[in-house]
Order: structure tokens, then C-alpha cells, then sequence
């Protein structure tokens, strides 16, 4: 057994207006760059929609992620490694700016530059790529609400197989949102597909990372990754992708959509997992048995085995704590709720989603029954097989019992809680009807509600021990450095081998103190520039 | 022999020996400072269509015709006569081979430099440097196409006695002269901008080709890495022993 930490979010979708705060937010934090115009590492998708990039979850035509050669091993579905070298000048699976869609701004200059005419002055669209005017045909999420869904209907990849049955008229059209960022995957074939070797899984976290200085732009990564969350910046010539905010987890504080989700849905917190039956689990011949694999590949926090192996592989008390105290890990194992997006990719996505309820809800609601009755909604989860199928193409591989399974516990807390919110005693039936005590019940409904950030986000930051290594400089004696106060011209008596960068003519620093290395006591010489002129 | 004019010393030694230099340094220059400017800086995202027919071809077209250089300049006449190759089967080959390879370079380039030019989006990519190496390197390419047909095919020049030879001698820092200024104009200006590319080399996207990455053939899928340097994984081999 070899026991790795792993950062890990889940989702509520019932929870989810499709507000795109988190979006924004995490551009503004970002990809507000030059290069970078076209790319969300957060994004919002309506579904049933085509998604952004349009239509990326049809792997027979993306060949991303993993799939099983005819003997079983686990391989990636776009090939191997000579045949991603051969490829390499071109990549044939790679989506193009249209799949994704061309960035634009608007002609402002026009407004403010026009002289006084008899017509308003308009702002055309112009693409930020080539400068020229453009229609707007398409973007990250166009088909927002549904727009344009009907339109593009048979382009859902996850529709295939049921389009018939669903009848997309609005009556009777179901619709969630889907908000998706990287999925910090336990067994990333995008790490996997870089040729450089320059995307790797972080020891300490399981954050997968692009390292920009070995990066070569080669783009296997693109092709690789079956969510197409790692994405081409098309003026550094560089893989770029979300970073699950590692500054801010390192300091215990959660990630930038999390923190500003106004619906409160997103949770985030650790657990440990075994990085040894990784490629067992992702090799787990049907496609319909790898939630329960994925979910099988996470350990119990609170087994001394699994405690003492954690502290082996030098995971520090406060983490193996914070994984014992992850809502991560509650949601996943105790009250078996969040699905995984898309395990049949077999990267063992480290998202995980609560599906949601509402759809149902809304159609039981429609009806005229009581739509907080369990029983009717247990009625309904039974009827609607195809929003259901839906669910199930997105979270279990097509498996609609599990799906089927998370939404009745969803309801039954539901009802149960409404129950006892109008002052009755709680019908203890209706936990038992999904294999729920009361008590675990009325924990999971809390959790779900009401929990407060501090139980939402359960972060044990970097160590601050450690900070020092990360900074290598800031925090260190500053005798240790070149032009600490008294240091300057001493011979061999550098640190780590850290340098500041300064600009060219360093004579005119000589004697001075450097700001970052002064430890703050007394006044040596140097702190003050000489006088002029002396 | 001759004293060589003194043209013929600046373009075939003076020259020569900077483009060296400027190769070398500005490589590791390149190396440590601007690791993160080190990249093919691929514009498949703008357009794929041309740049699958255009980018292979040119790509495979000229790792031939670099192979083809190691033989002809790298392996002196008389090695490939004492192994029983003969002029005709060694001219066979080149000129066969040869012309394969050229054809697809020249024609992968032909359709990236009009791609380049076409699409909108790709030339708005396109630095002045961009525009300056596409210029050398198409230069080269068909003056050293012009040159083996032309000059050594119908003119009977026998590059393998003349600019060989120049070439090793420049390598053991004895360049004669002579032998370049001897030889024929079309090779002389397909030597002398392949120099001057060599110069700009390190500061443009060629590059890439010094990190093709070969290493990805024997690592693991995954790669782990640790925050802190010292936890890093030893490489493999003998273990490292801590006296």
C-alpha cells in the first residue's frame, strides 16, 4: 500500500443556477492574458448541451483518455508513444480555435471617436486573433439555457442512444448546469500523452501541474485529456490549464470559484488514496463497474493501517486529520452521493458530482402531486427514465441504478427534512427506504444545507516548515546571502544557490541593504541611501 | 595553392567560425535564460487542415535530407569505396533518395509558407524573425536543391572532393579555401546562407529541434514530482551511496 494525499472537490449540481461567477472570477484570476482570450479553466455548461469545447465528450472522435487493448491492458485510447512521436508535426486529433471559438472585442475607438452624426455610432465585433471585423458565430457558452439547443440536438455526444425518446420541446425539456474545471485525475492521461514530460501530479497533493519551462508546446496533452481542460496558449506556445488555485490551497484557503460560488455548492478537502492499485482499478474490464473501482481506490482515514502507512509515506498529522474531517470524503464514501464525471475515461477524475434532483422535482411539481412527498418522488425516479439516463451517461458509464440510488437519497432528504422542519418528529421510514439511518440522515442533510465555510472547505495548508523551501528566499537567515547587511563581497557564503535578479548595474547597490534578506532588527549601514554627493 | 582573396577568407572562415560561436553560446544562452521561450510555437490551433499535409511533409522531408548530409559530408570518398560502394550506385542512391526527400521538403514548405501567408490568423502570428528564418531557410533549401541537380547531376561537380572536404577540415580547424571559392555558385550560396541560418538559429522557434523528446520512449506514464526539490526521485542506475 502506498498512501497519497489527493485535493478533491465535489459538486452539488441541485444547487447550481448557472450564474457563472465562478467563470469570471477565475478568468479575472487566470487567463486575463494575452494567449489565453479563449480559455476558461472554469466554465459553465447548460446541458444537455454540446459543451465547451463543442461536442468534447465524443472520444471516438477525440480519442481522449484511456481505453483497454483487445488483451486488457490499459493503454491511451489515442495510441501509444511511437505513435504519438510519428504525429507529433501534426496533430490530428487536436480541436481547432472553431471548436473551441474565436475570441473577440468590440470597435470601443468607434464610440468615442465619432464625431457628431445623425446615426447612433455602433461597436462591431472584432476578432481578437486577426483584428478584423467578424461575425460572432459561437462561444465558450452559447448554447447557455438551452439556447440553440434544439437546433444542435443530435451534437450532444451524451444524447446518442436516447435522442429519440427525448422530446426536446420546452414543456417537457429537463436542464442543469454543469460547472467543470479540471478534474485532478488520479491516473491523467494528459500527464500521460506529454511528450516532454512536463505535466506532472504534485507528491504532496495530487494537483496536476504544467512545469512552463519544460513545456515545448508538442499539444499531445490537448488530445490526451478526454475533458479538454488542458488548453493551448496560442501566444506563449505553452499547455496551460487550471492550477486548482495551489497558491491559495498551500495557504489553507480554498479555490477562486469555490470561494466566490454563490450557491454555496462547491466542497473541497483531502483523501487519501492508493497509489499502487491505481492501475488495477483503471483497468477494470466493464465500464459500469469503475465508479465503484474509483471509489474503492479511496482509504479509510480512520483505519490505523491506513493512518500508520499514511505517516510512513511522511503524509504529516494535520493532513491525515483533515482527510478524517474532509467533506470529500463523507460525500464519496459515507453517504455515497458524488459520482465521478465520465469514469469510463478511465483517468479517475478527482471532481466529483452530486447529480441533480430537480429536474425530477420540477416534473412531479408540473403534475400537481406534492412535490416533497418521498413517494411520489421515488414514483418519478422510477418514470423518468430518461432524464435518469442522462445522469447516468454523464456519471456511472450508463449505469442508471446507481444514479437512480443518489437521487432517492437525495429525495428521501428532502422529504424527510420538510417533514421535520414543519415540526413533525420525522418519518423514520423514509431513511430506511434508502438504507439511511435517521441520524446519518439529518448529518448528510446538514452538510448539504447549511454547513459554514470552514466545513465546506477542509484545507490543512502547506506546512509552514516547509514555507521556506518554497519561497527559498524572504524567510531565511540573511547572513546566508550575498548583500545581507554586512555580506557584501564575501566569497562562497550562499545560500541555496539563490540569486535576486536585479537589474543590470548592481555597482550602484553595493553597501546597500536588500529589503527581502533584512530581518527587521536595528538600523544597519546601508538601510538609507548615502547622501547625494557624498 | 593560391592565396585566397580576402572575400573568400571572411564568407568561408571568419564567418564560419562566428556562426559557430553564435550557435553554440546562443544555445545555452538561450537554455538558461529563456527556458520558457523554448517552445515549437505551433499554430495547429488557427488552422489544421494545410498543416497536416504541409507540416509532415515537410518535417520527415527533412530529417532525410539531414541523414542525406551526414553521409555526403560526413563520410569521406574513399571509406564508401573500401566497402565496395562505387560512384554510380553511390550517385544512384543520393539522386534517388535524394530527390524524394527534396520533393517533400520543398513541397511541405511550399504549403506552410502559403498557409503562413493565407490564413489570417497564422500570419497575424507570424513574428519579423518568423519572417526573416522562413526567408534563409527557403533559400537554402532550393539552392542546395538547384545546386545537386544542376550543378553536381548535369555539371558533374563532385561535392564529395570539394566542399566534404572543406566541411571536415572545418571541424579539425584547417579550412582550406580554396575548395569553397572553387566551387560552383549555387552550392556557395547554399553553404553560405545555411551559415548564416546556423547564426540565427538560437534566437528563432527552430529551436525545437534540440529538445525532440525522446525521453518520453522510456519514462513511466505518470510523473510525479514533489514541491520540495530534495524529495525528488533519484534517477535511475546505481544507488546513490552517503558516506
Amino acid at each position: 500500500m502506498r498512501v497519497m494525499a489527493q485535493m478533491a472537490m465535489v459538486m452539488n449540481l441541485d444547487k447550481c443556477i448557472g450564474c457563472h461567477t465562478c467563470s469570471v472570477t477565475c478568468k479575472q484570476a487566470w487567463t486575463n492574458r494575452k494567449g489565453t482570450e479563449y480559455i476558461w479553466f472554469n466554465n459553465v455548461e447548460t446541458r444537455p448541451g454540446q459543451g465547451y469545447p463543442r461536442g468534447y465528450e465524443d472520444q471516438e472522435k477525440w480519442k481522449g483518455g484511456w481505453a483497454l487493448s483487445s488483451s486488457g491492458r490499459l493503454r491511451l485510447k489515442d495510441g501509444g508513444k511511437l505513435r504519438k512521436l510519428a504525429r507529433i508535426f501534426s496533430n490530428p486529433k487536436m480541436p481547432s480555435i472553431e471548436d473551441y471559438y474565436e475570441p473577440w472585442t468590440y470597435e470601443y475607438d468607434n464610440l468615442l471617436k465619432s464625431p457628431e452624426q445623425k446615426h447612433i455610432p455602433t461597436a462591431p465585433p472584432k476578432s481578437l486573433l486577426t483584428g478584423e471585423q467578424m461575425d460572432i458565430q459561437w462561444s465558450g457558452n452559447w448554447d447557455d439555457d438551452l439556447g440553440g439547443t434544439y437546433a444542435n440536438k443530435d451534437k450532444d455526444p451524451m444524447l446518442k442512444g436516447i435522442e429519440d425518446k427525448v422530446r426536446l420541446e420546452f414543456e417537457d425539456t429537463f436542464m442543469f448546469y454543469l460547472p467543470r474545471i479540471c478534474e485532478h485525475c488520479l491516473n491523467p492521461s494528459c500527464v500521460a500523452s506529454c511528450p516532454s514530460g512536463a505535466i506532472y501530479k504534485r507528491e504532496e497533493d495530487g494537483i496536476v501541474l504544467v512545469d512552463q519551462e519544460r513545456c515545448r508546446g508538442w499539444r499531445m496533452c490537448v488530445t490526451g485529456c478526454p475533458y479538454k481542460k488542458i488548453y493551448f496558449n496560442h501566444k506563449t506556445g505553452k499547455a496551460e490549464k487550471c492550477t486548482f488555485c495551489y497558491p491559495r490551497i498551500e495557504n489553507g484557503e480554498p479555490t477562486v470559484c469555490a470561494e466566490t460560488c454563490v450557491g454555496r455548492l462547491r466542497y473541497i478537502g483531502l483523501v487519501l488514496y492508493d497509489a499502487d492499485q491505481v492501475t488495477a482499478a483503471a483497468s477494470t474490464p466493464d465500464d459500469k463497474d469503475l465508479y465503484e473501482a474509483q471509489r474503492d481506490l479511496i482509504l479509510d482515514p480512520f483505519d490505523p493501517e491506513v493512518m500508520e502507512a499514511a505517516e510512513q509515506e511522511g503524509i504529516p498529522y494535520d493532513w491525515i486529520m483533515g482527510a478524517q474531517k474532509s467533506p470529500i470524503y463523507k460525500l464519496i464514501k459515507e453517504y455515497e452521493v458524488a459520482l465521478p464525471l465520465h469514469p469510463e475515461y478511465r483517468t479517475m477524475p478527482m471532481v466529483w458530482y452530486i447529480p441533480p434532483l430537480s429536474p425530477v422535482v420540477d416534473v412531479v411539481k408540473d403534475t400537481g402531486y406534492d412535490a416533497e412527498d418521498s413517494v411520489n418522488l421515488f414514483a418519478a425516479i422510477e418514470e423518468l427514465r430518461i432524464p435518469i439516463e442522462y445522469l447516468a451517461n454523464l456519471f456511472t458509464a450508463g449505469d442508471v441504478d446507481i444514479v437512480s440510488d443518489v437521487l432517492r437519497k437525495m429525495a428521501a432528504m428532502r422529504s424527510y427534512m420538510r417533514d421535520i422542519n414543519l415540526g413533525g418528529d420525522g418519518d423514520e421510514s423514509i431513511p430506511h427506504a434508502v438504507g439511511m439511518g435517521a441520524e446519518e440522515m439529518e448529518e448528510m442533510y446538514r452538510l448539504l444545507a447549511i454547513a459554514k465555510y470552514d466545513e465546506r472547505y477542509v484545507i490543512p495548508p502547506g506546512h509552514a516548515e516547509h514555507a521556506h523551501d518554497l519561497e527559498a528566499i524572504g524567510s531565511d537567515c540573511p547572513l546566508n546571502f550575498d548583500g545581507g547587511p554586512g555580506m557584501e563581497d564575501v566569497p562562497g557564503l550562499q545560500g541555496d544557490g539563490v540569486k535576486l535578479a536585479g537589474p543590470g548595474d548592481r555597482s550602484r547597490l553595493k553597501g546597500r541593504v536588500n529589503l527581502l534578506n533584512w530581518d527587521g532588527r536595528g538600523r544597519p549601514d546601508g538601510l538609507f541611501p548615502r547622501p547625494q554627493g557624498a | 595553392m593560391s592565396s585566397p582573396s580576402a572575400l573568400a577568407t571572411v564568407m568561408w572562415v571568419i564567418v564560419p567560425y562566428l556562426a559557430l560561436a553564435v550557435f553554440v553560446l546562443g544555445h545555452i544562452w538561450r537554455y538558461r535564460y529563456d527556458r520558457f521561450g523554448w517552445t515549437t510555437r505551433s499554430s495547429q490551433i488557427y488552422e489544421s487542415k494545410l498543416l497536416r499535409v504541409g507540416s509532415p511533409l515537410f518535417h520527415y522531408g527533412i530529417i532525410f535530407v539531414f541523414l542525406g548530409h551526414v553521409v555526403g559530408l560526413g563520410i569521406p570518398k574513399s571509406w564508401t569505396a573500401a566497402v565496395g560502394i562505387t560512384d554510380g550506385m553511390y550517385h544512384f542512391m543520393a539522386i534517388t533518395v535524394g530527390l524524394g526527400a527534396a520533393a517533400a521538403t520543398v513541397g511541405g514548405l511550399a504549403i506552410l509558407i502559403y498557409r503562413r501567408r493565407t490564413n489570417a490568423r497564422v500570419f497575424g502570428a507570424t513574428t519579423k524573425l518568423d519572417k526573416l528564418m522562413y526567408a534563409m531557410l527557403a533559400v537554402t533549401i532550393l539552392a542546395g536543391v538547384y545546386s545537386t541537380i544542376v550543378e553536381s547531376a548535369i555539371g558533374h561537380y563532385d561535392y564529395r572532393e570539394g566542399i566534404s572536404v572543406w566541411f571536415r577540415q572545418f571541424w579539425a580547424f584547417q579550412p582550406d579555401v580554396g575548395l569553397m571559392a572553387a566551387a560552383p555558385p549555387g552550392f556557395q550560396v547554399h553553404v553560405f546562407t545555411a551559415i548564416l541560418l546556423f547564426a540565427l538559429w538560437p534566437f528563432t522557434r527552430l529551436v525545437h529541434v534540440f529538445t525532440v523528446p525522446l525521453g518520453f520512449l522510456t519514462r513511466p506514464y505518470i510523473v510525479y514530482r514533489s514541491k520540495d526539490e530534495l524529495r525528488q526521485p533519484q534517477r535511475r542506475g546505481w544507488e546513490k551511496i552517503d558516506f
